[in-house]
Order: structure tokens, then sequence, then C-alpha cells
């Protein structure tokens, strides 16, 4: 494997792991907290024992994130030094205040975990709710840093130099609002949608049914509003997109030729050196409508950059299809749910709605990481968007597919490890957690 | 500002090497415990690092972004050259922070615990290992960037008798920290006295560690004895952290535990001043002699300035909620069971 490759894949991978549990870490947290208000303000335990469940899911997530995320800090300069020494000064800013946010984190997380009975219940509760905000912000901040280098600001390049540094202004790039609003409502979609298809199966299985349902309910309320909700970041992101970096709005769309009126393409295979879409179904206009809000609008396509200049075609339109289908399937999803919390409350009993919440379990992850690939391989060539090449960037030391493998294979391991650990936590809900199911301790 | 910048980097090397070398030690110590005594050594380990040992390591996380965004000459030549031994010392931190918090977490004691254990307290040792290697290899000379073979560029950039030295010295001082930071941690008289004459063993193992240090440097013809000796202010610390010292060893006997971990804090604390004192403004030294400096290798004003305030700006939150969240879980006795 060429070491260039090795680099964007061990790149790839690293990121793809640290990005399911850092969305988990900082949502789960506000589960956890909405569960610990209702114990405090009504006194059913099961809202407690729920609380206590998910905390011990936070903190698991939370140290896997957080090793994950210092492996990060370090893999930037390990695996993309010429990146690090320009771009480092420049875009530093959002990461040394996410330093503070995720200290804050790491604080409160010791007051929360330990906090039982042994401090203050409402400020016990305050800091969970810590727990949650102080992620969040430390996800935006990064989320900030990368919509940077999509969208460089706050220095000009001359000759081949980085002048008149402003921080704060890299930070504010024209791209990190649509961004991190995307990123972090999607961390809500699949973060909601995973824990509340896993209390799904568990309550479809007859287990522990009151402790479940609670749980069940405040995850999915959680997911299906932000599932909704995705569709308006989305569209922002999309007419970003547009503006900013046409050739990857071009790539994720598979759409070869500028034009107007343009069709939106769902499905297809690009085929790349015929530059059309085969067994695609294209709807006329509505491209130009979602990129610039007018039927007739111009949208560019790939013809309009050099071909060096283009990102990986195939990766990014089926990632992209992948991240807006599952999207859609669970906006459904939610819809159903809404409709049977209101109009049609006999449906909330029934297999089939809890069936299709088990079915959805993994959706909100899948589209996560797609929507992750269309950023970052749609980015491509550029490191800095039409700044400095990935090529460019790239460490000089030889051997990095060693690194790769070696890294993998950890990921691969934790990844088991993980999984085993939460399946022992979820069937063990009874021994361990649910009290009305417990014998009395003496 | 450069210079907030500065005592920040400092400042964060050197709690992460007192508060996340403590936390290492906890796992170095559990190692060399024998068997009859492991159990109440975790338990006591367990009880006093839990709540705050995610803290511990933020602290990588702070000196490294003051790195990247103020000196990335320096953060990244480091990364290039000493590549290999960072990748290890990013390996143990993964295993050793999951293997903690699995080994706490799972929901029962059985087989996974003997997979954990042994991951926890191994990564423990390798860590702090390699964090010194790497720290020496920075000051030691043998970084080429001229080299064009792999081996010189990429391996003997770290390699050699005092690096490995300097990696055994960082191992036997989380041990030294984690034994004289658990004396105030125990509920009991027999444990006071178990891990008091833990801690004086552990003094001496230090000391012996140290003494490779000079040997090894002298075989690798680095001016160690120069560095430290060489002026006053380092002479000053080395000599007041052996003061320090002898008050330990006589008052390691009495129940003085706050007073045995600030001695402990301020012995470390006067060995990283007095070697890093004679290199400043130099952190990283270089085959052909050019040096690294953190004055002459800064990013742009601005940015320095932004830094500084990002990090006077979160210490005001940081500081207390830390200290109160040490003040909260440090009172003596057993946490409750219930967590």
């Amino acid at each position: 494997m060429d070491d260039f490759l090795a680099a964007r894949l061990q790149m790839a991978f690293s990121l793809g792991f640290h990005i399911v549990f850092a969305c988990i870490g900082m949502v789960m947290p506000f589960f956890m907290s909405l569960a610990h208000f209702y114990w405090l303000k009504t006194k059913n335990v099961v809202y407690r024992d729920v609380t206590k469940a998910w905390s011990k899911g936070v903190a698991i997530f939370f140290a896997t994130g957080a090793v994950s995320g210092t492996v990060l800090s370090f893999e930037l300069g390990l695996l993309w030094p010429k990146f690090m020494e320009h771009a480092g000064p420049i875009f530093g800013m959002p990461f040394s205040l996410e330093g503070t946010a995720f200290f804050i984190e790491a604080i409160a997380l010791g007051f929360y975990l330990y906090g039982w009975n042994r401090i203050n219940p409402w400020f016990h509760w305050a800091t969970g709710v810590v727990v949650g905000i102080s992620g969040l912000l430390s996800g935006i901040l990064v989320v900030a840093a990368n919509a940077w280098m999509n969208s460089p600001a706050g220095f000009d390049y001359i000759d081949g130099q980085y002048l008149n540094i402003d921080p704060i202004k890299a930070m504010f790039n024209d791209a990190w609002f649509s961004q991190a609003l995307h990123m972090t409502v999607a961390a809500f979609v699949s973060t909601g949608f995973a824990v509340a298809g896993v209390h799904a199966l568990m309550i479809l299985r007859g287990r522990n049914v009151a402790f479940h349902s609670k749980a069940f309910k405040i995850a999915a309320v959680f997911g299906t509003i932000a599932a909704c909700l995705q569709p308006i970041s989305g569209d922002i992101s999309a007419k970003d997109v547009a503006k900013r970096q046409p050739a990857k709005l071009a790539a994720m769309e598979a759409h070869f030729h500028t034009e107007r009126n343009a069709p939106l393409i769902i499905g297809g295979i690009p085929d790349t050196a015929g530059k059309k879409v085969d067994y695609a179904i294209k709807i006329p206009g509505l491209l130009s409508f979602m990129a610039t809000g007018d039927f007739n609008g111009e949208v560019k396509g790939l013809d309009s950059v050099p071909k060096e200049d283009q990102p990986p075609i195939g990766v990014t339109h089926y990632a992209f299809q992948v991240m807006v289908g599952l999207g859609m399937a669970m906006v459904g999803l939610a819809l159903l749910y809404f409709i049977a919390l209101w109009k049609k409350k006999q449906w909330l009993n029934s297999n089939w709605l809890l069936k299709l919440f088990v079915i959805a379990t993994p959706m909100g992850f899948i589209a996560l990481e797609a929507g992750w690939t269309v950023t970052e391989v749609g980015r491509q060539p550029w490191i800095i968007h039409g700044i400095m090449r990935t090529a460019d960037a790239v460490t000089p030391m030889p051997g990095i597919a060693y690194s790769f493998y070696l890294f993998t294979g950890v990921y691969i391991s934790l990844s088991v490890i993980v999984s085993l650990l939460l399946y022992r936590q979820i069937t063990m809900v009874g021994k361990l957690y649910d009290s009305s199911t417990e014998v009395p301790k003496s | 500002m450069i210079y907030v910048v500065i005592i920040f980097l400092w400042t964060a090397i050197l709690l992460y090497i007192l508060l996340g070398g403590a936390d290492f030690g906890a796992g170095i110590i559990e190692l060399f415990t024998s068997k009859g005594n492991k159990d109440r050594t975790r338990k006591t380990m367990y009880d006093a690092i839990g709540p705050i040992w995610e803290a511990n390591h933020m602290w990588l996380i702070i000196a490294i972004v003051i790195l990247f965004v103020g000196f990335p000459k320096i953060y990244t030549t480091v990364s290039v050259y000493l590549h290999i031994p960072l990748v290890c010392m990013l390996l143990g931190i993964i295993a050793r922070g999951t293997a903690f918090v699995f080994r706490n977490y799972d929901a029962v004691e059985d087989d996974m615990q003997k997979v954990y254990t042994p991951i926890f307290v191994y990564s423990s040792l390798i860590t702090p290992f390699f964090l010194g290697i790497i720290a020496a290899s920075a000051v030691s000379g043998r970084i080429d960037l001229l080299a064009n073979d792999f081996l010189s560029a990429y391996v003997f950039s770290w390699l050699n008798w005092f690096s490995i030295a300097v990696g055994i010295f960082t191992v036997s001082i989380c041990g030294f920290l984690a034994t004289i930071f658990i004396i105030g941690q125990t509920d009991n008289e027999s444990d006071r006295k178990h891990f008091t004459r833990k801690a004086r063993r552990t003094i001496f193992i230090v000391m012996g560690c140290g003494a490779l240090v000079f040997f090894a440097a002298y075989l690798e013809q680095i001016p160690l004895f120069n560095w430290i000796f060489g002026d006053t202010p380092g002479l000053i610390a080395i000599i007041a952290a052996s003061i320090s010292l002898v008050i330990m060893f006589f008052i390691l006997e009495r129940d003085k535990p706050i007073m045995l971990r600030l001695l402990a804090g301020f012995q470390v604390s006067m060995i990283l001043f007095a070697a890093t004192y004679s290199h400043f403004p130099d952190i990283v030294m270089l085959k052909n002699g050019e040096n690294l400096s953190l004055l002459t290798h800064q990013g742009q004003t601005k940015t320095i300035d932004s830094l500084a305030y990002a990090l006077l700006i979160g210490s005001i939150f940081i500081l207390p909620a830390l200290f109160y969240l040490i003040y909260i879980f440090q009172k003596r006795g057993a946490l409750p069971s219930d967590h």
C-alpha cells in the first residue's frame, strides 16, 4: 500500500472511530440529565435507575472518545506535518478553546459519576448538564476547525506564505455555522435512534419493560425531533457548499455538466468516462432549486473545475445517497412516532413500531459516517481548500502502511470490546440497575 | 504574551507529570505488588484516582494544543522524527484509558477482568516510558534533519541509552508519585504502614534510576552534568530538591499526607525546572547544532496573543472547578459503594 493512501486511510479510520464515541459522549449526557430531572421531580425510582445505567454508558463512551481524541491531536502531526506547520497557528483557536471545554467536561463527569449521595442533588444534576453542554461545545469547536479546511479564512496567502493571520476570523469562517449545525443535529439523530433501538429491542423481548419503556421514550423523542430538523440544516449546508465548493456539490450529485434547470439525481451509477449517470432517477430542476433557490438557477458541474482538482466522484456520490436515503427513512419513522404520540396511542404498544425502531438502530450512525465521508472525500484533492493539496501535506516518513495496520487492528479490537461491554450492560439491566426486579439487599 | 503561553506550556507539562504521572504510577505499583496485596492496592488506588483520572490526562492535550498552535515548527519536527516513540506512547494511552474504564465499568467480575488488568498495568508502564524517551530525545541532539536513510532519520533519533534511561527514570518518578499520593488515601493503620514501606523503597529506586540517567548520558557523551549543575538556578533547584527529600524521609513515618504530597510535587517540579532551565528557550536540539527555540519558532503575534487569552480565560473556568473536584473527593475514607 502506498504511504499516502495509508495515511489517508489511517486518518479516516481514526476519525470514523472517534466520531461515533464523541457523538454519543456529547448527546447521551442530555438523555441522562433529563431522566435525572424526572427522578428528582417525581421520585419515580425507574428514572433513577435509567439515569445510573446511562451514566455508565456515558463514562465508557467518554473515556473511549477522550483517548481516541488525544490520539487524533497527535496524528495530525504524525501524518500531516506540512499541513499542521501552516494550519496550526491559523485554525488553532477552536482547538485551544476546545481544550477548555473538554477539560470542564472531564471535571463535570468526575463530579457526576461519583457524586451520588455525596453532593447536593441539584448541584449533582447540574454537573450532568454541564457534561452535555461542554461536550456539545467541544464538538462545535472541532467542527469549526474542520470547516476552516473547507472554507479557509483568516489569513492572506501570498507567494506560498501565510501572512496576516487572524485566528478569530479563521474560526468564524463561512462554513463553521452550517457544518456545526448539521453535525450537532446529526449527533442527536444518530445517538437518539441508536439508544432508542436498543431499548426497543429489550421491550420486545419483554425484559424490564417499565425500565426500558421510560428509556426508550426519552431517546426516541430526542432522536425523532432531531431527525425532522436535519433536512432543514441539510438544506442550509447544501446551499452553502454550492456557493463555496461547487466541485464538492457536483461530486455529491455526480453532476457532470454545468447547467440551468439542473435535475436532482437520485441513486444511479456514475460513469466518469462517459460523464453521465446510469440507472438514476432524475427530477428536473430540483437540484437547481435546492442549490440556488431557483428552478432555473445555474449549478456548476464537474466540468467547471480542472480534472486534477476534482474530488473522487463515486465515493462522494454513493456516500451522499446513503446519507440522504437513511435520513429520509428516519424522518419517515419519526413522523410515524409523532402520529403515535398524538393521535394513535395504541400504536405505542404495538410491536411493529418498536420493530421499526430496532431496524433503525444503526441508521443514524451509518448516515453520520456517510456524511463525514461526503465532506472529507468531497474536499479532496485539497487538505486546505484551494490552498494546499493533501498529497503535499503527508509525512515524509516511509512505512505508514504498517502504522495503518496497527491502528486499524487497535480500533477494531476496541470496537469489539466496547460492543461486548455494552451488550453485557444492557442484558444485565435487571440485575444491575432496575431496582423493581431486584431482590432487596440487606 | 509569549511568556504567558510558555508558562502555560511548562505548567501543563508539569501537571501532566505530577497528576497523570501519579495516575500511571497507580498501574505501575499494581504491577510490582505481591499477589496478596494486589486487591487492597487496587481498591485504594481506584478510590483515589476514580473521580479525577480523566481530568489528569487533559493536561497532555493542553500541552499538545499549545505546541501545535503556538510553535508549529517544533510540533511538526518532533512529530516527524519521533514518529515511532510517539505511536508507542499513543498505543499506551489508548490501551490504558480504555482498560481502566472497562475494568471498572464492566458489569460482571469474570474472566474479562483477567484481560483488562494486564493491559492496564503494562500500558501504565509503557506510556510514561515512551514519554521519557520522547522528552530525552528532544534534547539529546540526535534528530538529524539531513539524514537520508530510515534508521538514522527515524530510529536513531530516539534509540540511545540516554533516552532509554530517561524513560526508566520517568517510570520510577510515576511510581514514586503514586506511592506518596496513596499514603494519604489509606483509611487504616496497616495500609498506611504498608504503603509507607513501599514509598521508602520507591525513593531509593528513583535515586538509582537518576544515577542511571547520568551514567547513560556519560556513555552517550551528552553533557547532562553541565546542563544541570552548570548554572546557578539549576544547581539551586537540585539542592532544594535534595533537602526536601531528606525532610521527606524524616516525616515519612508520621501521618502527614498533605505535606508528603507537597514535598513530592516540589521535588518533581525542581527536577523539571533544572532539566529545562539551562536549555531555555530551546526545547528541541538538532544534530546539526541548530536548536528549535520557543522564542524564535513561535507563531505570529496574533496567534500567540489569542492563544494566551484562550488559555487565561480557560484557566478561570478550569482551575476553580478542578480544585473543588479534588477537594470534594479527597476527604478521607472510602467512597459510597453505589456510584
